[in-house]
């Protein structure tokens, strides 16, 4: 995002919303979506009611005490609203960058889908799918749609904050315009393809501040399980009253437990820290999609992100540089590197293809060939067809013998001597057939029908790329490179960038049925993709990543569009997928296991009155019955505060490997969550009476 | 623990090995239905009966109409156990008179067996008539226990198939599982109880002379039958003589054999296998703690062999032996510790080189302390119930060991497949966790576990605790509740809440402390039982069906392992979190304050 303005985690541009979010979150119908925290809730309520009793001298317990109780848990919730406000408040300022974007727009509107034909005024909330406007030099583009007549430069920077403006013409896969982008030159006609409010910049802003989210299919198993537990300790605080009646009875001593009691038990032993956090982990797990420059159309998609067992990665663009370069000088018998190195460099002179610019590069670099000044010299360049498939240069020499000097692929210049009367070496063919067998591009070069030796042109693998596929192996990911080179060439380029496995000559159909096959076996596949051929593909695979620079077609079938067009992105998503979910797992461990400590601050305290003999269990010799209840409660108000961080940045993925990864989580938030708290209710309980509240 | 209680548990688990080990090989062949050649003439016999009950083998069944099966099935049993008990006294077979049982009674027991838990709220000897033992009590002790493993086969089926709607036909695994693995087991094992002096027979009960006359307290019983109590609460005592004993008689050895290894521990007379006639030896007593486990150890392994990587059934039964390890040092250690109530009264309860020491109220002399904590651990890790001793007078600690045993599900190797299916349904709960962890959507044996699978695991893990907290809530507070308690206090807090744990966990065992023959515990319980056994089978057995119907995921190595040490302590700190938790309140006001009170009084 242009604005993509990275905000600390408790901006107070940030804050004060959330904080009065917080509030307006205490409405029931809101708290109802969320479980547990409605029991916390409904806790609340009880216990201040019982507050009111007390205060006309009918208390179970003194007024003040009950009252602790009833504001902390009053906090517990605004603390879980506050949490999720400030997850929304977030994301709300990355979609309110976007909808900046959405001023009105005044389009025109063709009466007939040609350029030229005349077209009226007519704003772009009344546009429907399939109308026509024209968008000339300084308009901005009404809405997403398909540019069916006309090239022009576009500035995308909005939405994909690149500055550089593209290039945006009919046919093809440059055909596909987004909604809110400017025209900077020249025009375009365009056929809309949304109804407005569908399209892209309206589903990413939808999506962005959480008003259209659904909870995830493993966010909805997660809230059963907290249910779940909800329930059974709903169960054994209520029954602990009755348990408690019987016991001073029996005992003869002491006094039933009060509700306030059982209040602040229960809701120290149902999972509120999860509870309170999940929501927050949910927006948050998109947020940090977005702020990676994805636009995700579905939470289901980034949770499966971190499922993903192959990832589909195309060659060009993905694993090698978009173009091959020059990387060696083979002469044939006879003729020195540098005669060829020499040639080479002038056929190349007017070649402005990367390929052809690597060539000058090199001999410069080999030889240092300097590039000839050619207006000393009658020259004629000769431009790659698609009949000759050849390019080259023309001299004609100061004694009037013109050298025609050529670079093609091998049959290419073989025609092109054997035509001459000249023919082709038989050690030039064998260097041209290893070359190709490497998994590299053979350039012949030839001066007329004399064969002077081969360029070869190389894929070269991105830097930083071979480091990433050991990682992603030891995160259990498979990676295959998909091409349309032959077995030879992928076979050579996939051991170089050390991916596990290769599909060569790729077509559409080959490329879904390697999908579908990987699906079958069981694994998830993810894929980038950018053509209207990729679509059928990108539909099938179970994350797929389409780029911005893409076709309509793709985007819709995607179910992530990357806005930087990056297709290395991928590595991102997955990561940031599994974060989500190491997220929920790790706070939903701690949450569990923090019960144990609980127990040993309230059970001791609550029934201490009937049999003194259970003091022996208050092992952090918490002062007062009243001080350890209070502090396991103010306890577990404040941990949803000091995780709230936790929550929004998500638990650090590492490639250790799972069981590694594993082992470390469950130390830090299993056995963590088992001692954590204990310290943190003794050090409330000394601040208590330190400050004298009990 | 001393070194002899050292070996008895060493040579215990090592022989149960190997012992299991081969049986899972033959339940995988049975669950599989491929059986060797010499078995031609037994499945010929197997398809006519087929035939002529009108079923077809081959045909699947879907969760729905196996789970329909199994509980019709399970419900025609309660009718035709409770039919006769009611009808005994006109029934053949009864050589002592014995009158038609009440029908509150009735139906509990009716239930009881049914459900495997052979909660006994009657006296066998004094109760029943040899048809009712044997037509009613021991043909559910089969029934229930094919019952529990074939719903363990068709969990496993459900992980191992790949998108298929059948998880099996229940009239097949039902009679395969009776006829060609409890039958064998039970013909050889009650033959090996003969031989050690267990009775058979149908004869009257004998009245001897015995040499000295014997004089003994007993609570008395007020006109309701339920124990009169002082002032104080403690029952009133009453002295009795008597010179003449009457022995009871019957089929023993036969029931026994499946008593202990379909897990159901429903005793042929009252005080089980602490009579002579159940459990005459040391040896008898050992090899009936091997049969308790036997088959649910088997399970484990037919477990790891049919997903196809047995490193997963090794996991369980680690994690299984763990807990049990612990849980008979605990036992042990604290009985072995004495009563010091019975030291201020004088009572030698050191160790010394002449006797083992320690609290021997209500233990046989035969098998002494060691023996009685392995044998009480044991009979209630498993959901058998059988004793040899009385767990009202363990120590407070060591009687809470059997209680959290049961308490944890009765997923410590467990009843026969109730134990494996309730340690699977915790390690689908511990992989949905563990697998968010790592950052992958959770999966087990290379299945998704997704919401309906959490919403199976949910009802199944909440069914049990709601039962007996509630169930002990309505107790203590209804008059018909607290009559029946025998000691005030929380002792009398301990046997209530030792009753719905055993009956809600489908255990059977008692702190006898409690009356609960009354009409109110014996509803009370038979609700508790009921749901406690089918409202568990059946959310299993959706999710057997669910999970069948998926495809199974490819493992990688960013796959959540599940058979390392790591996944065992995981699945462990589950079972102990997730299982205890619930019971930490009650049992503060149980055993631990008991405990407290003891030692260290204030």
């Amino acid at each position: 995002m242009t604005t993509a303005k990275t905000f600390s985690l408790f901006d107070p541009v940030l804050v004060k919303p959330a904080i009065a979010s917080a509030f307006g979150k205490l409405d029931p119908r809101v708290q109802w979506r969320n479980p547990v925290m409605f029991v916390v809730y409904i806790g609340s309520l009880l216990t201040t009611i019982v507050w009111v009793q007390a205060l006309g001298a009918q208390g179970e317990a003194p007024p003040g005490f009950i009252l602790a109780i009833a504001l902390s848990l009053w906090f517990t919730v605004l603390f879980a609203n506050f949490a999720e406000a400030l997850a929304e408040g977030r994301s709300k300022a990355q979609a309110s960058s976007l909808r900046s974007m959405k001023r009105k727009v005044i389009a025109k509107q063709l009466e007939k889908p040609l350029h030229g034909s005349s077209w009226h005024p007519q704003e772009a909330d009344e546009l429907r799918k399939g109308a026509v406007v024209l968008v000339e030099a300084g308009d901005v583009i009404p809405l997403d749609g398909e540019v069916i007549e006309g090239v022009a430069s576009v500035d995308e920077s909005a939405i994909t904050g690149e500055s550089a403006p593209v290039i945006r013409e009919s046919g093809g896969d440059f055909a596909s315009v987004t909604g809110g982008t400017r025209v900077l030159s020249d025009w375009l006609v365009v056929r809309v393809g949304v109804n407005p409010g569908e399209s892209f910049l309206d589903r990413m802003i939808a999506m962005v501040e959480g008003a259209k989210r659904q909870k995830t299919p493993n966010e909805i198993a997660l809230t059963i399980l907290l249910v779940a537990l909800t329930i059974v300790f709903l169960v054994v605080t209520v029954t602990l009253l009755p348990y408690s009646i019987f016991s001073v009875e029996a005992n003869k001593a002491g006094t039933p437990v009060s509700v306030t009691a059982l209040i602040a038990l229960l809701v120290c032993l149902i999972p509120t820290t999860i509870g309170a956090l999940l929501s927050a982990i949910g927006v948050a797990g998109m947020s940090r999609m977005m702020g990676a420059n994805v636009i995700a159309t579905s939470g289901r998609a980034v949770e499966a992100a971190g499922d993903v067992d192959v990832l589909l990665l195309d060659k060009t663009g993905t694993i090698t540089l978009g173009n091959r370069q020059a990387s060696a000088f083979v002469p044939a018998r006879g003729v020195s590197e540098r005669t060829l190195a020499d040639a080479a460099q002038f056929a190349s002179m007017a070649d402005e293809t990367p390929e052809g610019r690597s060539i000058a590069v090199l001999a410069k670099q080999t030889f240092d060939l300097r590039e000839r000044d050619l207006s000393s010299h009658k020259t004629t360049f000769v431009a790659f067809t698609a009949q000759t498939r050849m390019s080259g240069v023309d001299i004609e020499g100061d004694d009037g013998t013109v050298r025609a000097l050529r670079k093609g692929a091998g049959d290419a210049i073989r025609k092109h001597v054997e035509a001459l009367g000249g023919s082709f070496p038989v050690d030039v063919q064998n260097s041209t057939d290893d070359i190709a067998r490497k998994g590299s591009t053979p350039l012949v070069v030839c001066d007329g029908s004399w064969v002077l030796g081969v360029v070869e042109l190389k894929d070269i693998v991105k830097g930083g790329l071979k480091e990433r596929f050991p990682e992603l192996r030891r995160m259990g990911i498979k990676t295959v490179m998909i091409t349309g080179d032959n077995r030879l060439t992928a076979a050579a380029i996939a051991a170089e960038a050390g991916v596990d496995d290769f599909l060569a000559e790729a077509t559409p159909e080959a490329k879904l049925q390697m999908i579908r096959d990987y699906q079958a076996d069981g694994r998830l596949v993810a894929m980038t993709g950018d053509g209207t051929n990729d679509a059928p593909a990108l539909a099938q695979a179970d994350v797929a990543v389409a780029m911005n620079t893409g076709t309509q077609a793709a985007k819709e079938a995607g179910n992530m569009v990357d806005l930087d067009s990056n297709p290395t992105k991928l590595l991102e998503i997955v990561e940031t997928g599994k974060q989500l979910l190491m997220t929920r797992g790790s706070l939903t461990t701690f949450s569990i296991a923090n019960d144990v400590s609980k127990y040993f601050a309230i059970i001791p305290a609550m029934f201490v009155t009937t049999y003194p003999e259970l003091g022996a269990l208050n092992v952090m010799r918490l002062a007062t019955p009243s001080s350890a209840i209070l502090s396991a409660v103010i306890f577990n108000a404040i941990v949803i505060v000091f995780l709230i961080p936790l929550a929004l940045t998500g638990v650090r993925y590492r490639a250790i490997g799972a069981a590694a990864l594993l082992r470390r989580n469950v130390l830090i938030y299993g056995v963590g969550g088992l001692i954590v708290p204990f310290i943190g209710i003794k050090v409330l309980d000394l601040l208590l009476v330190a400050l004298h509240i009990v | 623990m001393n070194t002899q209680a050292w070996i008895q548990l060493v040579s215990y688990v090592g022989v149960l090995l190997v012992l299991s080990w081969p049986l899972g090989k033959w339940l995988v062949a049975v669950a599989d239905g491929r059986f060797p050649p010499w078995m031609a003439p037994f499945q010929s016999l197997e398809r006519g009966l087929y035939r002529l009950a009108g079923v077809t083998p081959e045909a699947g069944m879907g969760w729905r109409q196996y789970a329909i099966a199994l509980v019709v099935f399970n419900f025609l049993g309660v009718l035709a156990v409770y039919a006769l008990q009611r009808l005994q006294g006109v029934l053949p077979l009864n050589p002592q008179g014995m009158a038609a049982v009440t029908a509150d009674s009735s139906f509990n027991t009716a239930v009881s067996f049914v459900t495997n838990t052979n909660w006994q709220g009657y006296g066998g000897e004094g109760t029943m008539s040899y048809l009712t033992q044997m037509l009613a009590l021991a043909v559910q002790n089969f029934f229930s226990a094919a019952t529990g493993i074939v719903v363990v086969i068709a969990l496993v089926r459900g992980f191992v198939a790949r998108s298929s709607a059948s998880i099996g036909n229940f009239w097949v695994d039902v009679s395969r599982v009776t006829a060609y693995v409890l039958l064998p087991l039970s013909l050889v094992f009650a033959v090996f109880l003969v031989s050690q002096g267990v009775i058979q027979n149908f004869s009257p009960y004998k009245d001897v002379t015995t040499l000295e006359v014997n004089a003994y307290r007993q609570p008395r019983n007020g006109a309701d039958g339920q124990p009169q109590k002082d002032a104080n609460g403690n029952p009133v005592m009453e002295i009795r003589q008597t010179d003449k004993q009457t022995l009871a008689m019957g089929p023993v050895a036969s029931q026994e054999a499946i008593k202990m290894l379909g897990t159901n521990g429903g005793g042929f007379f009252n005080a089980n296998s602490a009579h002579p006639y159940e459990n005459p030896t040391p040896l008898t007593n050992f090899v009936q703690m091997l049969s308790i486990f036997l088959i649910p150890a088997a399970l484990v392994f037919m477990f790891g062999r049919m997903v196809g990587d047995p490193r997963q059934g090794w996991a369980v039964l680690a994690a299984m032996t763990a807990i049990f390890v612990v849980a008979v040092v605990v036992v042990t250690t604290q009985e072995q510790q004495g009563n010091p109530v019975l030291s201020a009264l004088g009572a030698d309860q050191a160790v010394s080189a002449t006797q083992p020491g320690g609290n021997m109220e209500g233990k046989e002399a035969r098998f002494g302390v060691a023996a009685t904590s392995l044998f009480a651990a044991i009979t209630t890790s498993a959901s058998c119930g059988a004793v040899d001793g009385m767990h009202d007078s363990f120590t407070p600690l060591g009687g809470a060991v059997p209680l959290v045993l049961m308490q944890l599900g009765e997923v410590v190797f467990g009843g026969v497949g109730t134990g494996l299916y309730g340690m699977l349904i915790f390690a689908i709960l511990a992989v949905f966790i563990a697998g968010l962890m790592i950052g992958r959507t959770p999966e087990y044996l290379g299945k998704k576990i997704e919401t309906y699978e959490m919403k199976m695991t949910s009802i199944a893990i909440l069914v049990t605790p709601i039962l007996v907290l509630a169930g002990a809530a309505i107790a203590v507070l209804a008059d018909a509740g607290k009559t029946g308690i025998a000691n005030p206090g929380a002792h009398g807090f301990s046997e209530i809440l030792y009753a719905f744990t055993s009956a809600g966990n489908n255990n059977g065992s008692a702190f006898a402390g409690l009356s609960a023959n009354s009409p109110f515990y014996n509803t009370m319980l038979a609700i508790a039982m009921w749901f406690g056994r089918f409202g568990v089978i059946v959310p299993v057995l959706a999710m057997a069906g669910s999970l069948a119907a998926k495809k199974r995921m490819a493992v990688t190595s960013g796959t959540l392992p599940t058979h390392g040490p790591l996944f065992v302590s995981l699945l462990i700190g589950t079972v102990l979190l997730v299982g205890l938790l619930n019971y930490v309140p009650a049992l503060a006001l149980g055993p631990v304050v008991e405990h407290l009170m003891l030692w260290h009084p204030k």
